[in-house]
């Protein structure tokens, strides 16, 4: 099984070189940290930066320069700064090639719950439904199970969609999936993890075609 | 051509009770931290508040929340402040959550004069309700309105006394988008410079967008999420 570091080191393997890429808040953060070596990616975020680099050493934080999550972050060379409008602009736009966000639920045609748990919890969609209906690669990274053991991956989402059938895979502390036309698809098993335990694990409908080799992490 | 005005009470002289506002920034950053004490002190009450977050419990739109001026906000995301989700689930604040992609083109389509636009954000969502669907190559998409608002209320870096401004870092945000929108718009700067000290090619804000300008002060420029990396590393 996978912590949130071995789900965003499994992500981080998709990446490749030359792209823009927006990191949600959560584990798609913690992504940054495992770019393969040699390749060149570009971290997008929403709140108007493209080149966003490493949190700053202890001093040298500003308070001018901050990501969607209101971390302070630092300006990688090459970096661009720009208002609101230009950065969804460039979302609603497909100029950026990968979204990583997190998920409260996905279902199996693709559909995603992020952002209200209705009577509980209100915080709001951020930029997230811009981002789920213009981008054409999604990938989101969460835990297979909530806190009391329920599937996250459903036949249909309970709360509030973020997005409709926009989601194209989905990488948990159990399995790698791609969302296809027939449910979820099993791709790779965690280290340690059997089929039977994802099954179990998974509410959606799950295709588990040959042998599933499990992740190089 | 002088927009300066003295101060931030200067500045907001004819915002009145239930008026709606537009305020820059991005969670605390870059945000009228002036104007929003101004505003407190003047005690306007019943207002509509457009801003993409609720400040946090003391500081930012949270200290007009506390003292109960904001009767509804317009914003996309008010995760950091426990009194305004107090003040929403009681009821005793209206709220309307937006994508914060629409939002920020809301705004600009307002400063424009393009009085609403088809988006696919929020489509299939509780966003697109009572909204109109239209498909374009094959793809639904809503209909989603300008967003206008009787002053809006931004913060520069620099700024002259044209009207022209240039913003620092991720502090730009929703600023230049909510200027465009403000039918009356207010710019408080860190720096009011003489004209010729800014470069008209980087020019952030064209002075056409603002109607009254002035050098703040005592800026606190609270960060809100300290991140730092072990030197170590």
């Amino acid at each position: 099984m996978l912590d949130k570091t071995g789900i965003a080191k499994r992500i981080a393997q998709e990446l490749q070189d030359g792209w823009y890429v927006n990191l949600g808040i959560g584990i798609p953060t913690l992504i940054a940290n495992y770019v393969p070596e040699g390749l060149n990616v570009v971290f997008q975020s929403e709140n108007g930066i493209l080149g966003m680099g490493p949190f700053p050493f202890e001093g040298e934080e500003d308070a001018d320069l901050i990501n969607a999550g209101k971390q302070t972050i630092t300006a990688m060379p090459g970096a661009a700064i720009f208002d609101s409008a230009m950065s969804f602009a460039m979302i609603r736009g497909k100029h950026i090639q990968l979204t990583v966000l997190g998920a409260m639920e996905v279902a199996d045609n693709g559909d995603i719950a992020n952002w209200k748990i209705p009577g509980k919890m209100v915080k709001g969609m951020g930029g997230a439904m811009d981002l789920v209906a213009s981008a054409d690669n999604i990938i989101v990274a969460m835990m297979h199970t909530n806190r009391k053991g329920q599937s996250k991956l459903l036949r249909q989402c309970t709360l509030p969609l973020t997005g409709v059938k926009c989601v194209k895979k989905v990488v948990t502390n159990l399995a790698v999936l791609d969302i296809t036309p027939d449910g979820f698809k099993l791709i790779e098993r965690a280290p340690g993890v059997s089929v039977d335990a994802i099954e179990e694990a998974t509410e959606g409908r799950l295709i588990i075609e040959g042998d599933i080799p499990e992740m190089k992490i | 051509m002088n927009k300066n005005v003295s101060n931030a009470a200067e500045a907001i002289s004819g915002i009145k009770d239930n008026m709606t506002l537009m305020l820059g920034g991005f969670g605390l950053c870059g945000i009228p931290e002036n104007c929003i004490s101004a505003l407190v002190n003047a005690e306007i009450m019943g207002l509509t508040c457009i801003s993409n977050n609720a400040g946090v419990d003391d500081f930012g739109l949270g200290l007009l929340l506390k003292k109960r001026q904001i009767k509804k906000m317009i914003s996309s995301y008010v995760g950091e402040n426990q009194e305004f989700e107090r003040q929403m689930l009681s009821g005793e604040l209206e709220v309307d959550l937006i994508p914060q992609g629409s939002l920020a083109a809301r705004c600009q389509a307002a400063g424009a004069g393009v009085p609403a636009f088809f988006t696919p954000a929020g489509y299939g969502t509780e966003v697109a309700i009572g909204k109109e669907v239209r498909y374009f190559d094959g793809k639904p998409h809503i209909l989603e309105n300008a967003l206008q608002a009787d002053f809006a209320i931004v913060k520069a870096w620099k700024g002259d006394r044209f009207g022209n401004l240039v913003y620092k870092g991720t502090a730009r945000n929703f600023n230049p988008v909510m200027a465009m929108a403000g039918k009356i718009t207010i710019a408080e700067v860190e720096h009011l410079v003489e004209p010729e000290e800014l470069d008209p090619n980087n020019i952030h804000t064209p002075g056409v967008f603002v109607q009254r300008i002035f050098q703040g002060i005592n800026y606190e420029k609270r960060i809100e999420q300290l991140t730092i990396r072990s030197a170590d590393k």
